[in-house]
């Protein structure tokens, strides 16, 4: 069964008080993510990942289309015991503990009495806050709030983690934690649907990825598939040498001297000639790797306006 | 109670101690110290009178003034700083949400109100040296008065549910002015006629009826209060409460927290 199967979803607002006009934030998205993938939604900001990820957690109500959740529909109240929520640079009740917050939580996810206090204390273990846990969150550090919002969406032990934008505005160590603790999800079978914008996280981090711009649905795909598709036709040649051998100059190779290494991006159909060089020198090679594309330039490609003629892959 | 709406509730109350809302009571012990004393030393057998009459009213006007600035901002503070996102995105459903916010506030506003009686009643002690018969109408006052913030609290939460929190507060304030008023503005209805006379009527009756919510000078006097009233004004606050709980319910039920 899939864990989040999006139909055709679509929003559109009205905008001006006097004058509304109608401003479309998503165009129909379909979507289906498998149980136990971590999915990266990406694209710029205000391309519409936050509307789809309020639509999926009913915060606001389609204009048209639907959503199923574990295979149910996404206003039925079971979902909602299913499924946790971190929001985009989340704020809680500032005037509560973590304790008090977590325990808040818990009672409204349903969790049973006996179960919540250990419950609570065990969270707080894993996510590092058994030192703060008295204390009041308006006296938290961004890095420690992201961690108490993830701690928040799966304290109720949820099959499916909804993040949005969650390593935004944190420091590299604090986005590592982050990067960890999504790890450790999917290691613990959960499904993680995460928006975000920062490519080299989702690269890490997802199975699939699906890109969107300007509320359009731009591609979709395996990271390891959407690369190798947008790889383009070259080789990469690393091999010991105190300079770069004249012979492979003339090939027309893009070279780079580094010590007594040499880093050689050559086109493919010259790959043979290259290395019948090195042999025939009596260099020795190092590696020889297909030069792929990085997430980065796929997601580029995909941002070009419709027609560029530069859309490649899914 | 459902539980979850008494989750919110409770939380809501402890935001309100937290935010250091029962510190009112500080303000309401200095004023009915002093007025206790100062009558005690200027009046002559009218104490009690004075007493009773400031004390209710002050009861009244602070439980009004907390009932409209903590109920103006119940949602769209919620809203506005996105603490809501995580709440709903859990087994809540948004008109449990919405009854446990007001349930959260009209305790709070109870357990405020306790505070204070106690203070009148110490006021009273003070200048009469022993407690009377008549002091139970004082009582009745008493939950009259809160009877009249539940139907604050409710209008403030229903305002909150469509309007910004300035524009909430005006509402809510010029409606319990106007309710206040309602005796006389239904006495103008009586005497006016045509359009004018239709319209004056339908306001006199839309509004909610403070002033039969009043018994504050009845209580002053030791007069008796009929159980038809009690009866009468506790369904009447119930009712318009729910319906103002409902409406508020039916607004954010369709709202897009965007």
């Amino acid at each position: 069964m899939a864990a989040i199967e999006i139909l055709d979803l679509e929003k559109t607002y009205q905008v001006g008080f006097w004058h509304a006009r109608p401003k479309l934030a998503l165009r129909p998205l379909r979507l289906t993510i498998e149980e136990g993938e971590v999915f990266g939604f990406l694209g710029p900001n205000g391309a519409g990942k936050t509307t789809t990820l309020k639509l999926l957690m009913g915060l606001v109500y389609p204009t048209a289309g639907t959503a199923r959740i574990l295979g149910m529909a996404i206003d039925d109240p079971r979902v909602k015991a299913q499924i946790g929520f971190l929001p985009e640079q989340p704020y809680f009740y500032d005037y509560l503990t973590a304790q008090e917050l977590l325990t808040y939580y818990a009672q409204l996810s349903g969790v049973p009495a006996k179960e919540r206090s250990q419950r609570v204390t065990g969270i707080l273990a894993r996510f590092g806050l058994t030192d703060s846990a008295r204390l009041q969150l308006r006296k938290f550090s961004k890095g420690m709030l992201q961690r108490l919002g993830l701690a928040q969406a799966i304290l109720h032990d949820p099959k499916i983690v909804f993040l949005d934008e969650p390593m935004s505005g944190l420091d590299p160590m604090g986005r590592r934690e982050v990067r960890e603790m999504i790890q450790q999800m999917r290691n613990e079978g959960k499904t993680v649907f995460f928006s975000t914008h920062i490519l080299s996280d989702a690269e890490a981090l997802c199975d699939r990825v699906a890109i969107i711009h300007q509320g359009e649905l731009r591609g979709v795909g395996a990271v390891a598939h959407l690369t190798s598709q947008a790889q383009q036709g070259r080789v990469e040649i690393i091999f010991c040498a105190p300079s770069v051998p004249q012979a492979l100059a003339s090939l027309g190779v893009e070279a780079r001297l580094s010590g007594d290494m040499v880093n050689a991006v050559v086109e493919e159909d010259k790959q043979e000639a290259a290395l019948e060089i090195l042999r025939r020198e009596r260099i020795r090679l190092i590696s020889l790797t297909p030069v792929r594309s990085s997430l980065e330039e796929y997601y580029v490609q995909k941002l070009q306006p419709r027609g560029n003629g530069k859309g490649a892959g899914a | 109670m459902n539980s979850r709406i008494g989750y919110v509730a409770f939380n809501t109350f402890r935001e309100a101690v937290r935010d250091r809302v029962l510190y009112n009571l500080i303000a309401f012990a200095l004023l009915l110290s002093a007025a206790a004393v100062l009558v005690g030393e200027i009046s002559i057998d009218i104490e009690r009178l004075v007493v009773v009459n400031l004390g209710l009213t002050a009861v009244s006007l602070f439980g009004v003034v907390i009932a409209i600035f903590m109920g103006i901002g119940l949602v769209s503070k919620e809203i506005e700083k996105r603490t809501l996102y995580t709440v709903l995105a859990r087994p809540v459903r948004r008109w449990e949400f919405v009854v446990g916010k007001f349930f959260g506030l009209t305790g709070t506003l109870v357990v405020n109100t306790f505070f204070m009686a106690i203070g009148v009643f110490l006021a009273l002690l003070y200048v009469a040296h022993t407690f009377q018969k008549a002091d139970l109408w004082v009582l009745l006052a008493l939950y009259f008065i809160v009877l009249e913030f539940l139907i604050v609290c409710a209008l403030a939460l229903l305002f909150s549910s469509f309007s910004t929190p300035l524009m909430s507060a005006v509402f809510t304030f010029a409606l319990f002015i106007i309710g206040s008023l309602a005796d006389d503005l239904r006495g103008f209805a009586r005497i006016t006629h045509g359009t004018v006379g239709a319209f004056a009527t339908a306001i006199a009756y839309l509004v909610p009826n403070f002033s039969a919510l009043n018994i504050i000078n009845q209580a002053a006097h030791g007069f008796a209060v009929p159980g038809r009233l009690i009866l009468y004004d506790t369904l009447y606050a119930l009712l318009y409460s729910a319906m103002a709980i409902s409406g508020a319910v039916l607004i954010f039920q369709r709202r897009n927290l965007k």
